[in-house]
């Protein structure tokens, strides 16, 4: 994100990233309404980097995952990643450049039930990479296998090689899909909602293999959750997200202790606390969603926002900013006036 | 005193596998009263959605009901024919299901969906009645009636998630199950939507089953609560009981490590030792090899799931791990 030169540390750059979706079924006809999904995303991930985004349901965090990972493609904009041979826009690859970046490239999907070819045994299943990029032998990739079901929980892995995807749990799908995604050791993984099924224990257990790879390896990855208290340990940085905008980005802690923008706040004030007996405050935003269906320029939160005034209503949505000088960016005209709050 | 609603007694279900026979369910009991909530946690491959699956018989082929009685509104529902299920399922009973982003027909739009559930449920409701309840339904669960119109496909997967929760609820149910229903949810969506569906219950009486492995949602929306473990029931009680005087050691180290946005950023504590294999489930108490408090008797004897406190039951040889 900073102006002055490239970072070599940087993986990957997006710019300006828009993706539209036609809205034309229904009561929106007409052929010139567009749903924005993800409008102007401008941020960057450095190597070995864990960065968390997270927001509302429907805000475009999927969708900014299939862009990174060029599942669809964009309708503006850029995502430059850096390799050896220089920097690559994903946007435009051809396609030998495309099968190469496959090999680094993996993304978990949001939902195990969708994303598994039922014929396949979980051997299949998890072997499939190696079997496509032509990596080790038989042997080699059932030891290998084995070995990752293993530190996923998935124990005994004999008791799991030959089961197919509908004969386990929900969660143990989920895990089956981290094995496959980790097996082939990729640069950058971008993992939707990846242990949303996961009780605590489990969980921790795979989120220490993320990390321990992440270390190793310096994979990179853009870890989409809607659990904060996952992102607190999983992540170096997190990006909030409001329908289709990056509204607050910094690291972790820093977020987390001291949110400054308003949808921040309240997501934070809204995490349920393990607790019966606990009454938490309420939190003052209601909870429906609007579609970005052709937004008005101004800040899209601003029908929800407690501190919305005719400023925010006359001026365009506020840009991402670094006002303060450490590393945190926000995008809002009011939080310096609302740090108490 | 009224008749409970639903009466689990003593079931027992498998699944035949190649490998042999994977004990899913053994020997659970429960009951859940009109317009009571109970969640239902525990570790993943647990068993949690085969029993939803099993009070519902939907079972896939491979599996079946070995033993027990499943009483709804005072009927016991295992002989029921297929024809006869069809009744009790939405009416009586309906089920969110786990795979919920996936439970949507790609092909039909979201609101004929629903519709299309009324329509055989709810003969006598003429169409404006119908499309105006989806709105309503579309409305409590946080979605915009445009959506009506629209594709699964065009849906986000809480979006989906959601539109599965108002389907299950169009047909007002005596009970709902729902199965881990917000894993795509944000918080503050979760967080209206869990309160909408309390108050729905409360309006109607009905009564639910949470399943989820998130202690947090549990602890907010249910009355009681059930620890499963390994296929069998370890605890149960009120909310409260376990979450403040967990007696299984189970319960005791799940309700000691979770992680959270507020205080200090703690250490992540992992269970000690490896998940069970159901297809050899331990011996004793299913507990045993990861319990720091097992002794000889837990590797030989199953503990019965007794009453410790009226209506906290649980089974452990060693309560809190106590050594007599
Ligand atoms: N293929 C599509 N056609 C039309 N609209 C789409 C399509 N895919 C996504 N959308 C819309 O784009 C927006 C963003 O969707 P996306 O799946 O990225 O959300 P999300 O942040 O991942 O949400 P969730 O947390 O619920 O999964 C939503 O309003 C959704 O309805
Ligand atoms: N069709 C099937 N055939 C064989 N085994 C199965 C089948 N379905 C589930 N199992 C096994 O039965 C056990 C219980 O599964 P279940 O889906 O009930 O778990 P769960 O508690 O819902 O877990 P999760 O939280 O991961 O969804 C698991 O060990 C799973 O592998
Ligand atoms: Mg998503
Ligand atoms: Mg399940």
């Amino acid at each position: 994100m900073s102006e002055n030169g490239k970072n070599t540390d940087t993986l990957i750059e997006v710019k300006d990233l828009s993706k539209l979706y036609p809205a034309d079924s229904g009561l929106f006809s007409g052929g010139d309404t567009f749903i924005h999904a993800v409008s102007g995303l401008n941020f960057s991930i450095k190597r070995g980097e864990s960065v968390g985004l997270v927001g509302e349901s429907g805000c475009g965090k999927t969708t900014t995952g299939k862009l990174l990972t060029r599942l669809i493609e964009p309708t503006e904009g850029s995502i430059l990643l850096n390799t050896e041979s220089g920097d690559m826009d994903i946007a435009t690859m051809t396609s030998k450049e495309t099968k190469d970046f496959r090999r680094r490239v993996q993304m978990i999907f949001q939902d195990p039930y969708e994303s598994m070819n039922p014929r396949l045994t979980i051997y299949d299943t998890v072997a499939e990479p190696l079997d496509v990029q032509g990596i080790g032998n038989i042997s080699e990739r059932q030891a290998r296998v084995s070995e990752l079901l293993q530190t996923v929980g998935l124990t005994p892995a004999s008791s799991f090689l030959f089961r197919y995807p509908h004969e386990l749990s929900g969660g143990q799908r989920q895990r089956v899909a981290i094995a496959r995604a980790l097996v082939i050791e990729p640069d950058f993984i971008v993992a939707d909602e990846p242990t949303s099924m996961l009780d605590v224990s489990v969980r921790t257990g795979v989120m220490k293999l993320m990390q321990d790879l992440a270390e190793r390896l310096e994979v990179t990855t853009l870890y989409i959750t809607h659990d904060l208290a996952v992102a607190r340990y999983m992540c170096d940085r997190i990006a909030v997200m409001y329908l289709g905008k990056i509204v607050e980005i910094g690291e972790t802690e820093e977020v987390l202790q001291n949110p400054r923008h308003p949808y921040t706040k309240a997501l934070l004030s809204a995490v349920p606390i393990p607790d019966p007996t606990y009454k938490r405050e309420a939190v003052d935003i209601k909870g429906g969603v609007s579609k970005p269906i052709n937004p008005p320029a101004r800040c899209r939160f601003y029908p929800r926002c407690p501190w919305a005034d005719d400023y925010c209503e006359s001026h365009d949505h506020p840009p991402l900013e670094d006002k303060s000088g450490d590393i945190h960016f926000t995008s809002c005209y009011h939080w310096e006036d609302n740090l108490e709050k | 005193m009224t008749e409970p609603l639903l009466q689990v007694e003593n079931l027992t279900m498998h699944y035949t596998t190649r490998a042999g026979e994977l004990s899913a369910v053994d020997n659970v009991s429960f009951s859940l009263k009109k317009g009571e909530a109970l969640g239902l946690v525990g570790e993943s491959g647990c068993g949690k959605t085969s029993v939803a699956l099993t009070v519902l018989k939907l079972l896939p082929e491979n599996g079946y009901i070995k033993e027990g009685k499943i009483i709804v509104n005072g009927k016991d529902i295992v002989p029921y024919t297929e024809q006869e299920m069809r009744k009790v399922r939405w009416g009586e009973i309906s089920m969110v299901f786990q795979a919920a982003m996936n439970a949507l027909n790609p092909v039909y739009r979201v609101g004929d969906q629903i519709i299309e559930a009324l329509e055989e449920h709810q003969p006598q409701m003429t169409n404006k009645e119908m499309k105006q309840k989806v709105t309503e339904l579309f409305e409590l669960v946080g979605l915009e009636s445009a959506l009506m119109d629209r594709f699964p496909h065009e849906f986000s997967g809480g979006m989906r998630q959601r539109a599965v929760i108002a389907m299950a609820l169009s047909c007002g149910p005596d009970m709902i199950i729902a199965d881990e229903p917000t894993t795509a949810l944000d918080v503050i969506v979760q967080d209206s939507l869990l309160k909408e569906m309390r108050e729905f219950q409360d309006q109607l009486g009905m009564a639910m089953i949470y399943i989820s492995h998130d202690v947090g949602v549990i602890a907010e929306v249910s009355d009681r609560v059930g620890v499963m473990y390994a296929g069998r029931l370890a605890e149960m009680g009120t909310a409260e009981e376990i979450f403040h005087d967990p007696i299984h050691p189970y319960t005791m180290a799940l309700m000691s490590s979770f992680p959270s946005t507020v205080g200090e950023k703690t250490d992540l504590v992992l269970l000690p030792g490896e998940p069970p294999d159901l297809l050899n489930p331990p011996t004793g108490c299913r507990f045993h090899p990861r319990c720091p408090y097992a002794t000889d008797v837990c590797k030989e004897e199953q503990p019965e799931f007794k009453e410790h406190s009226p209506g906290h039951l649980a089974a452990c040889w060693h309560p809190r791990g106590e050594q007599s």
